[in-house]
């Protein structure tokens, strides 16, 4: 099991999705100006500020040479897990349904919240119905979408918990296909107890090794 | 040629931006104003005009939750 870690110029979290990714399997990172996957079984697309968020948050990020191969991967079933900036990417390339707007509070936020696992997909295989606790660290994470009724949703807030004035409470949506997920909570951060107070992001790349030694 | 593209959030959708600009002027005086929103104007040069369009589309807005306009 091989994960891709992509690395935008501006990207800030892929280290930390590295290690994530790397306490299930091997993780390498993969440069956004090279169109070489190197034969990696799940791609991340971590959290941070690609391209500096100019004009609009994961705008120009998604035009990166190596989106063209992610974009490629994930219409081929590949899983590819967006993680908060890596989300926003992956809705303006169309993998995933809706936008991210700016938090109704305009604030940035950074905490920990609880999110529901509402719906299985390639990272949230057998743990539907689990609550899990990840912190949440960002300025533009109010899902929108103008079908939400339409829309795959794999995580929302637990009751009472919604940070930032996202659409039905939700946090993490999947394609139809569920093998392309994007999340605002930040699953890399919680992989120990030790230093994130919850291992319970490990579930998510656990999730997607198990449904590829199954495959 | 030089163009200019408004890019507005879409009507309906929460404005929080908006919301705050609107909530501050009052603070400062500024009686009798509403529905204000905030968005961002591009500037460019362009050799084809014709490509305007497809640019606000593909890049310059998300139609999914701005509007834009195009002011030659």
């Amino acid at each position: 099991m091989k994960f891709g870690v992509v690395r935008f110029p501006g990207s800030c979290d892929d280290v930390d999705a590295q290690l994530a990714a790397s306490r299930v399997g091997e993780a390498v990172l993969l440069w956004h100006a090279d169109r070489d996957l190197q034969g990696v079984d799940a791609v991340v697309v971590p959290g941070g500020f690609s391209y500096g968020d100019y004009l609009r948050v994961g705008a120009i990020a998604r035009f990166a040479p190596v989106m063209e191969e992610v974009i490629e991967f994930a219409r081929a079933g590949g899983p590819v897990l967006g993680i908060c900036n890596g989300f926003q990417v992956l809705c303006e390339a169309g993998l995933l349904p809706g936008a991210l707007l700016p938090n109704v509070g305009l604030r940035f936020l950074c905490r920990q919240v609880d999110v529901d696992v509402e719906g299985e997909c390639a990272f949230t295989h057998g743990l539907v119905g689990e609550r899990l606790s990840i912190p949440v660290k960002h300025t533009t994470g109010r899902y929108y979408a103008p079908d939400p009724d339409r829309v795959r949703v794999v995580l929302r807030y637990a009751p009472g918990e919604n940070p930032n004035g996202s659409l039905n409470d939700i946090a993490g949506v999947c394609n139809e296909a569920g093998n392309v997920m994007g999340l605002m909570p930040h699953p890399e951060h919680a992989v120990d107890e030790l230093v994130g107070g919850s291992a319970d992001g490990l579930k998510l790349f656990a999730s997607a090794a198990a449904v590829l030694s199954h495959a | 040629m030089r163009a200019r593209v408004l890019i507005r959030p879409k009507a309906g959708i929460l404005d929080p931006q908006g919301i705050a600009v609107e909530r501050a002027l009052p603070a400062l005086g500024f009686g009798g104003v509403s529905n204000v929103h905030v968005g961002r104007l591009v500037e460019l040069d362009v050799e084809d005009a014709g490509q305007l369009d497809d640019m606000c589309r593909k890049l310059l807005a998300n139609p999914l939750i701005e509007d834009y306009e195009i002011v030659r």
